[in-house]
């Protein structure tokens, strides 16, 4: 099999599960399908050999941000009734809107210099580990540092939000 | 450059599918109620900026635009932490996850 | 002393006179605010006089610089010469005099202190107006002098009775001097642009030097100048606010409404004689003018039955004679007659205050009679008054409207003969007031009778130093005819120590036109007086009731109906106008247009708010059309460069 066939098929295989987060009713799928999703975007990176990239996406999306969406969905207990539904008219314009977008995307795209250009030709060492860790601990080590303040400012929020009224009151 | 040629085996394609992915995460926004999926579509959305990110980086040989990744995940794992825990409470306040029920900050 | 320390004290004593009146006045005792405001008057007369004395040439005491703008300078500069000096005597030296009146006077009045902080202030500003040796300076005494006399007549605002009548009278006078102020400034402005300067002595040598610029320019300036003086000196069409101005207190309208501030046209005229020499036809017009005031003012005064009118009326006649010897170039002839005049109508208005603190605050001729045993004095110095300005030869006013009777003779036989009916006229108003007041028998009621009484000192002594003024002040400037030697002695005086008027030169007739012109007026002035004996004082003929009165009577008493025909004319279309901006305009299209405004804002408003939902589905849905619209300007932007 060709390498234009393989990524011809996880395209499609892509964009199939993205558009099965949305139509499908229940949310658990949803979660689901939006893992499938998120492992075709990691087949992508390795595609263009953004190995560390891929790692942590596979990790921290896949893995942790997703596992915690199907927890809260768990711990909520929701079941078809409590499901909101939505109304036609709403569907049918955001269906326009989005239409309409991607006809721009992809008409902004008709006159890039990227067009054509083969992946496979560009230089494919800046995706390693190693690259972006000397990247990231030099140039971007400040912002790095302040990454970990917002994630206990995340971290407190999320407790102080999640804890339940009485608790507070005591 | 044999545009018909190249389809799959070309920087763009990935420009495109990241496109769609964003496309479908922001109709997807737009159209479902439950917060929890509209959460998802919003990651769907990162993801999709995150993907074009990377087929920039590449096509530049740059590595600041996977730092800019990584600096993305980190937001959106906190905001999904922080979204989720908004949306616990809320379910305990209103007993529904219905977006269009949270419309009171108006008044 | 230096002359320029003295000049700086005249000034300073009536300002520091009115800050100490207008700040701690209230809590002081009456004497010490009364006396202080009169002596600082009183010392300013004799510093005026030491400089009166010392007087050679011309000086320029420069205080300060007030603006400095490109190549325009103006600086709070004083003049010293003759004319500014003899204005300064006339002004603290009758101003003394009528402050020691006032203090008797306003004795009884609660606004004792407020009334002298008031003239105090008149005071520095006519001497600001006189003393400036800049149409600048003269502006800011205009102006002082504009607002003192606004205050004053509205002085009694608050009475009960006639407290609306006295604030009406003195907007009328303000609105009125408004007009004549709008043409000073423009006056200014023009000779501004004309000459770069303000100051009198660099307009006068540069328009010597540069005789071309006379023509429409200076037309134009010398009719905003004249347009000023009618409106200060109440001549046609501007007079009709001085009758009224005598709502204020007597003291005020002997000070301010006859000898000084009233002049204050003429001296402008005088001042800028160089001007007016270059534009003949102005002149023309101050002749015509003047003319026709004298005269219509003379026919009002006729049947005026309110004491203080007659002597307003009688005023406006007399400020329009002087301007009928400016018309003709006399400058000096036109300042000796306001030297007299100031002389003998202060003399009357104080004769007229003391009658009417004598009678109870009465004023109305008709109710008086039979006062010349009650109060000897102020009879006997009101007749002096009385002959003085009716021409009765030797006394004051016989001089001065002699000279201006043989300049209108000399240039112009049919003004000659208006002004014989005018000067007739004048005598005959003037001695029917004086026989209606002090003879025949009381018309006031035995009540009043009793309380009527002669006035203090304080009253009597201005008025007697103010008949001997009106007697000898004649002296001042004697036709060539008497003594040859002391003749025409003001006439040098001032042309000699005043810029541009040694230029001018007074017409001189021969020696037998002069004396059959005196012997006529004299025959005429005695002739009046014997007429008004025989019909007054020995036939008891009264003043007529309203509704007995001939159709000429009637037209006098109600001033030719010039109020009415003003009021028809300018007031009422304003009221209307102003009736439609407030009822149509400001209603109709301001109202409801700032309304629609802002019901606009509303109902947009209305209109965006139902956009913030606070549906998240719909916020998204805009955004996306927002990022369909950038991205898509962004292609239309590049395609185009392309």
């Amino acid at each position: 099999m060709s390498l234009q066939v393989i990524s011809i098929i996880l395209g499609s295989l892509t964009i199939a599960s993205a558009l099965m987060v949305i139509l499908s009713k229940h949310p658990v799928r949803s979660v689901i399908y939006l893992v499938v999703t998120f492992f075709f975007i990691t087949s992508m990176y390795i595609m263009m050999n953004a190995q560390f990239l891929a790692i942590v996406n596979m990790i921290v999306y896949a893995g942790a941000i997703m596992v915690l969406f199907l927890f809260v969905l768990m711990l909520l207990n929701l079941n078809k009734e409590v499901e909101p539904v939505t109304n036609r008219g709403a569907q049918i314009s955001a269906l326009i809107a989005g239409g309409s977008l991607f006809l721009v995307l992809i008409s902004a795209l008709k006159e890039t210099l990227i067009l054509g250009q083969n992946y496979r030709t560009q230089d494919s060492s800046i995706g390693l580990v190693k690259e972006l860790g000397n990247l990231l601990f030099s140039k971007y080590i400040v912002a790095f540092e302040i990454t970990s303040i917002l994630f206990i400012a995340a971290m407190v929020g999320a407790i102080l939000l999640a804890k339940r009224e009485k608790q507070i009151i005591e | 450059m044999q545009a018909a040629n190249s389809i799959g085996t070309s920087l763009d394609f990935f420009l495109f599918v990241a496109f769609a992915l964003f496309t479908i995460g922001a109709i997807g926004a737009m159209t479902r109620k439950n917060m929890i999926v509209l959460l998802m579509c919003i990651e769907l959305m990162l993801n999709a900026v995150n993907l074009l990110l990377v087929t920039f980086s590449t096509y530049y040989g740059s590595g600041d635009a996977q730092i800019f990744v990584f600096f993305t995940m980190v937001v959106a794992a906190a905001e999904a932490t922080v979204g989720l825990s908004i949306i616990i409470m809320a379910y305990r306040n209103l007993k529904s996850i219905d977006i269009d029920m949270f419309n009171q900050l108006k008044n | 002393m230096a002359k320029d320390l003295t000049l700086i004290l005249i000034l300073a004593l009536p300002l520091i006179g009115f800050v100490i009146n207008g700040t701690i006045g209230k809590k002081l005792p009456k004497v010490l605010v009364g006396g202080l405001a009169t002596s600082v008057v009183f010392v300013a007369f004799l510093l005026a006089l030491t400089l009166f004395n010392g007087l050679n040439g011309v000086q320029i005491v420069r205080l300060f610089e007030i603006l400095n703008y490109d190549q325009i300078t103006i600086n709070a500069s004083f003049q010293i010469d003759a004319l500014s000096v003899w204005m300064t005597l006339i002004i603290t030296g009758i101003g003394s005099l009528i402050h020691l009146f006032s203090m008797g006077y306003m004795s009884h009045d609660p606004g004792y202190h407020k009334f002298f902080t008031y003239l105090n202030l008149f005071i520095f500003s006519m001497l600001l107006l006189v003393l400036g040796s800049n149409y600048f300076v003269l502006f800011f005494g205009w102006e002082g002098v504009g607002m003192c006399s606004y205050l004053l007549i509205g002085f009694h605002y608050n009475d009960l009775q006639k407290g609306k009548a006295n604030s009406l009278a003195a907007r009328k006078a303000f609105i009125m001097n408004r007009i004549g102020d709008a043409g000073l400034l423009l006056g200014l402005f023009m000779l501004l642009g004309q000459f770069g300067t303000l100051e009198f002595q660099k307009i006068g040598t540069a328009l010597i030097a540069n005789p071309a610029l006379q023509g429409g320019a200076m037309l134009l300036i010398t009719l905003c100048l004249f347009i000023a003086a009618t409106g200060k000196s109440a001549q046609i069409p501007l007079f009709t606010w001085l009758p009224d101005a005598m709502a204020g207190p007597t003291p005020v309208s002997a000070l301010i409404h006859a000898a000084t501030m009233v002049t204050a046209g003429i001296y402008l005229t005088v001042r800028s004689n160089f001007l007016f020499e270059l534009a003949p036809f102005t002149k023309e017009i101050i002749l015509y003018i003047g003319l026709a005031t004298t005269l219509v003012a003379a026919f009002m005064a006729l049947r005026q039955n309110d004491i203080k009118k007659v002597l307003a009326y009688s005023t406006v006649s007399q400020l329009g004679l002087m301007f009928v010897a400016l018309g003709f170039g006399a400058y000096t002839v036109a300042l000796f007659h306001v030297t007299t005049h100031a002389f003998f109508k202060a003399l009357l208005f104080l004769g007229s205050g003391s009658v009417i603190h004598g009678m109870h605050e009465e004023q109305d001729i008709r109710k008086m009679g039979g006062l010349a045993k009650l109060m000897p004095i102020t009879h006997f110095t009101f007749l002096i008054g009385t002959m003085a300005i009716a021409g009765i030869p030797f006394l004051s006013g016989f001089y001065s409207k002699d000279e201006i009777l043989a300049q209108a003779l000399h240039h112009n036989p049919a003004v000659y003969a208006i002004l014989v009916v005018a000067v007739t006229m004048t005598a005959i108003y003037m001695f029917r007031l004086y026989f209606l007041t002090f003879h025949g028998a009381f018309r006031g009621g035995d009540a009043l009778r009793a309380k009527v009484h002669e006035s203090g000192l304080s009253m009597t002594l201005p008025i007697i130093v103010l008949a001997f003024l009106s007697v000898f002040g004649g002296l001042l400037n004697l036709p060539g005819l008497f003594f040859h030697g002391a003749a025409h002695w003001f006439d040098h005086y001032l042309s000699a120590g005043t810029f541009g008027l040694s230029e001018v030169h007074n017409a001189h007739l021969d020696f037998n036109t002069s004396i059959g012109l005196m012997i006529f007026a004299s025959i005429i002035a005695l002739g009046v007086l014997f007429w008004a004996l025989r019909n007054y004082a020995k036939k008891g003929a009264l003043a007529k009731a309203d509704d007995q009165m001939s159709a000429w009577e009637t037209l006098s008493a109600k001033k030719l109906y010039i109020d009415e025909i003003y009021d028809l004319l300018f007031v009422q279309p304003l009221l209307k106008m102003s009736a439609f901006i407030s009822n149509v305009f400001d209603i109709q299209i301001l109202r409801n247009g700032v309304y629609a405004l802002a019901n606009g804002v509303v109902n947009t408003a209305a209109q965006t708010r139902k956009w913030q939902n606070g549906l998240l589905s719909s916020y998204l849905f805009w955004m996306v059309l927002g990022i369909i619209l950038f991205v898509s300007y962004y292609i239309l932007k590049i395609s185009v460069w392309h």
